[in-house]
C-alpha cells in the first residue's frame, strides 16, 4: 500500500510538472507571436507592453521565462493588465460561490445518478428504464448554459419561484443561499445524473450474471439483498471514482458556464468575463490551478480506491 | 478476417478493452449462420426504429442546414449577416420582434434585424462544420497514435500515454479555452502551415486536440489485447512488418470501437463548441454558430427570449439526434448485448438488453 501511494504521488508530480510546461506553451510560447503583447491585453500602451516584456523576461531565454512565470504564479504576484487587479487574491474572494454550487451539485448528481441507475437497472428493458434512459440522453444533450438559462426564465422570471441568478453569501443569510442556490444546483447536475445513471446501470447489468451474484442468490438471501449488499456495493466503486475526478473537474474549470449563466461571482465567472475581455493572466491561472486541482483529486481518488479494493494495487 | 471464437471467451477480453468490441462472436441463435459482422448489426439496427427515428432527425437537420443558401436567398430573402430595418424588425420599443411564421423572420429576428430562422440554419453550417472536422482529427490522430502506443509498447507507449494523461487531466473546457484564447490571440504559424485568430479551423482544431485521450486511451487498450492474438503472430511469421499488421490486421479489428466512437465525440464536439462560442473563446462573430447566437440570446433575456430557445432547442434536437442513434449503433455493435439477453431469458425468462456505457461526456 505505501508503495502504491508512493508511485501515485511521484507520478502526480510529474505530471504537475508537465501541466505547468504545456500551460506556458499554450499561453507564452505559442510560435510567432508576442506574448508580451497578449498578455498586456488589447488596449495596452507599446511603454506597458515594454514592462511587461521585462517583468515577464520575454526578452530572456525561454527557461527563465518558463522560471519567471512559475515564480509569478507560486508567489501570487500575477496582475491581470486590463483590470488592473492581482488574479490570485481575486480567485481566493471568489472561491466560496464555486465551492457551494460544486459541493452541492456534486451531492445532488450522486444521489439522483445512483437512485436512476439502479432503477433503470431493476427495471430493464421495461417502460421506466426507457423512460429514464430518454431523460438521461436529453440530460446529456443539453448545453448546461441552455438548461440554465431556461430555468431561471421560466422557473425564476415567470414563475417567480426562484430568484433570477446572484449569490448570496452563506454567512449572511443561509435561507437566501440555499434558495439561490437551487437552480444551478439542478442545471450543473442534469448532464452528470444522466451519464451516472447509465454508467451505472450498465456497470449493474454487466455483473447480474457474476459468480458472486449467483452464490448470493444460492444462500438464499432475498433480491433486494443481493442488489443493495453484493450488486450495487461493488458497481458503485467505478462510479466513486469518477464523481472525484468530475467533482475536481467542476471546481477546477467545469462551473464556468453555470457560474456566468446565474452571475453567481465565482471563480468561473471570473475566469469567463476574462475570456470575453481578452485578458490572459486570469485564464493562464486559472486554467494551471484547475488542471493541479483535477490531478492532485485525482491521485487522493486512486488511493482511496487502492485503499477499498485491493486488486487495483496489485494492477497499477 | 473473422476468427471462430467461443464467445464466452471473448467477454474477459472485451472487459480488458473497456469500449465495444468487434461483433465477430456476436451470431445470436436466433440468426441465420454465415452473415458478416456488420450484417448481423445492421439487422438489430434496422429492428431499433427510436434510433433510426432520431438519426433521420440528425440527417433532416443536417440537410435543412446545408440548404441555407437555398432559404436565405429564395424564401427569406435575407442574408445571415444583413441587417434589416424594414419589416419592422425591431418593435416600436426597439425590442426585436418574435416569430412572425411568414416568409420574412420565421422565427423572428435579433437586435441587428437580421433573420433569425436564416442565421439559425447559417449557424448549424458552422456548428455542424466545426463538429465534424473536430470529430475528424480526434478520429485519426487517436486512432493512430492510440494503435501505434498499444502496438510498439516499451518507451514509444510510455512517452505516448503520458501525452495522453497530460491532455486528459485538464478539464475538457478549460483546455479548450485555454487553447481556444491563446490561438484566437495570436493565430498559429508553423511553417507552410498559418491559421488566422478568427478562422473556423481553430475552434475545430481546439476542439479535436481536447478529446485525443478519450479515444486514444481505450483504443490503446483494444491493441495490447489484439497484438497478442494468434492473427497478428501469423502475420508476424510471414514477416509482415509493422506498419502492414497495424494496418492490415490490427485497424480493422479496431473499426467497430471507432465506429461507436464517432457519433459520441461528434455530440460532444458540438456540445463544446457552443460552450467555447458562449465564452467568447470558440466561433468568432460575426460568423453564426448555435453556441454564439445562445450567447447574443441569453444577454436579452428576459426582452427576446425566443433569440435563447430557437438556437438552443436546434442545438439540442441535433446532439440529441446523434446520441440516440449513437447508443443504438453500440447496442447493434455488442456482441455482449446478445449474449446477455440469452442469459437472462433462461434465468427468469425476462429480456434484460445492456448497453456498455463508456460515457466521454464530462
Amino acid at each position: 500500500m505505501i508503495r502504491f501511494v508512493l508511485r501515485r504521488l511521484l507520478s502526480c508530480i510529474a505530471l504537475l510538472l508537465a501541466i505547468s510546461i504545456l500551460t506556458f506553451l499554450i499561453f507564452e510560447a505559442m510560435p510567432n507571436s508576442n506574448p508580451a503583447l497578449r498578455l498586456a491585453g488589447r488596449t495596452a500602451t507599446q511603454v506597458q507592453i515594454d514592462a511587461v516584456e521585462r517583468e515577464w523576461g520575454f526578452n530572456k531565454p525561454i527557461y527563465v521565462q518558463y522560471y519567471r512565470t512559475m515564480e509569478k504564479i507560486f508567489t501570487g504576484s500575477v496582475i491581470s493588465y486590463t483590470q488592473g487587479i492581482n488574479v490570485e487574491s481575486q480567485i481566493v474572494s471568489d472561491l466560496p460561490p464555486t465551492l457551494s454550487l460544486a459541493i452541492g451539485a456534486g451531492i445532488i448528481w450522486f444521489f439522483f445518478g445512483v437512485v436512476f441507475g439502479v432503477l433503470a437497472a431493476v427495471r430493464a428493458g421495461r417502460w421506466l428504464d426507457r423512460a429514464l434512459t430518454v431523460l438521461s440522453l436529453i440530460g446529456v444533450s443539453t448545453p448546461v448554459f441552455f438548461l440554465g438559462a431556461m430555468l431561471s426564465f421560466y422557473l425564476g422570471f415567470k414563475a417567480g419561484l426562484f430568484p433570477n441568478g446572484d449569490y448570496v453569501n452563506i454567512t449572511t443569510n443561509p435561507v437566501q443561499w440555499l434558495y439561490h442556490m437551487i437552480l444551478p444546483w439542478c442545471a450543473l447536475s442534469a448532464v452528470f445524473i444522466g451519464v451516472y445513471s447509465r454508467v451505472l446501470r450498465s456497470t449493474i447489468l454487466d455483473m447480474v450474471n457474476d459468480d458472486f451474484v449467483r452464490t448470493a442468490r444460492a444462500k438464499g438471501l432475498t433480491e433486494r439483498q443481493v442488489m443493495v449488499r453484493h450488486i450495487l456495493r461493488n458497481s458503485l466503486i467505478p462510479i466513486v471514482s469518477l464523481w472525484g475526478l468530475d467533482f475536481a473537474s467542476v471546481i477546477g474549470g467545469g462551473a464556468i458556464l453555470t457560474e456566468s449563466v446565474f452571475n453567481l461571482q465565482g471563480v468561473g465567472e471570473y475566469a469567463a468575463q476574462s475570456i470575453q475581455l481578452l485578458d490572459v493572466p486570469p485564464v493562464l491561472v486559472i486554467t494551471m490551478f484547475g488542471a493541479f486541482f483535477v490531478v492532485l483529486l485525482g491521485a487522493v481518488v486512486d488511493i482511496v480506491h487502492a485503499w477499498l479494493d485491493p486488486r487495483v494495487r496489485l494492477s497499477a | 478476417m473473422a476468427t471462430p471464437i467461443n464467445p464466452l471467451e471473448r467477454l474477459d477480453e472485451q472487459a480488458v478493452a473497456g469500449a465495444a468490441d468487434p461483433p465477430f462472436a456476436a451470431e445470436g441463435a436466433d440468426l441465420p449462420p454465415g452473415l458478416g459482422p456488420y450484417k448481423i448489426a445492421w439487422r438489430r439496427l434496422r429492428h431499433n426504429y427510436v434510433a433510426l427515428g432520431f438519426g433521420g432527425l440528425f440527417l433532416l437537420i443536417l440537410a435543412m442546414c446545408l440548404l441555407a443558401p437555398v432559404y436565405a436567398a429564395d424564401i427569406a430573402h435575407i442574408g445571415p449577416n444583413d441587417e434589416s430595418q424594414a419589416f419592422n424588425a425591431l418593435g416600436p420599443t426597439g425590442i426585436p420582434i418574435g416569430p412572425t411564421w411568414h416568409a420574412h423572420f420565421f422565427l423572428g429576428a435579433d437586435t441587428n434585424g437580421r433573420d433569425v430562422a436564416v442565421r439559425l440554419l447559417y449557424g448549424g453550417r458552422t456548428s455542424l462544420f466545426v463538429g465534424a472536422v473536430a470529430t475528424l482529427i480526434t478520429m485519426v490522430v487517436a486512432t493512430v497514435l492510440g494503435t501505434i502506443a498499444g502496438y510498439a509498447r516499451g518507451a514509444i507507449d510510455g512517452l505516448l500515454s503520458r501525452f495522453f494523461e497530460l491532455l486528459w487531466a485538464y478539464p475538457a473546457l478549460l483546455l479548450g479555452i485555454a487553447l481556444g484564447v491563446s490561438l484566437q490571440l495570436g493565430g498559429l504559424n508553423v511553417g507552410l502551415f498559418t491559421l488566422h485568430g478568427s478562422s473556423l479551423m481553430v475552434p475545430a482544431l481546439v476542439i479535436g486536440v481536447v478529446y485525443i485521450p478519450y479515444v486514444a486511451k481505450p483504443i490503446r487498450a483494444q491493441v495490447l489485447t489484439l497484438r497478442e492474438r494468434e492473427f497478428v503472430d501469423a502475420a508476424r511469421q510471414q514477416g509482415l512488418g509493422p506498419v502492414r499488421i497495424m494496418v492490415g490486421e490490427i485497424l480493422p479489428n479496431l473499426s467497430s470501437t471507432i465506429i461507436v466512437f464517432i457519433p459520441l465525440i461528434l455530440a460532444n464536439a458540438i456540445l463544446l463548441e457552443a460552450g467555447l462560442s458562449y465564452l467568447g473563446a470558440g466561433v468568432q462573430p460575426p460568423n453564426p454558430s448555435w453556441g454564439t447566437m445562445i450567447s447574443d440570446g441569453i444577454r436579452l433575456i428576459p426582452a427576446a427570449i425566443h433569440l435563447t430557445i430557437v438556437p438552443g432547442v436546434m442545438l439540442v434536437l441535433a446532439v440529441l439526434g446523434i446520441n440516440v442513434f449513437g447508443d443504438g449503433l453500440r447496442d447493434a455493435l455488442d456482441p455482449r448485448a446478445q449474449v446477455k439477453v440469452r442469459f437472462a431469458k433462461v434465468r427468469r425468462s425476462k429480456a434484460a438488453p445492456a448497453a456498455a456505457a463508456e460515457d466521454t461526456g464530462r
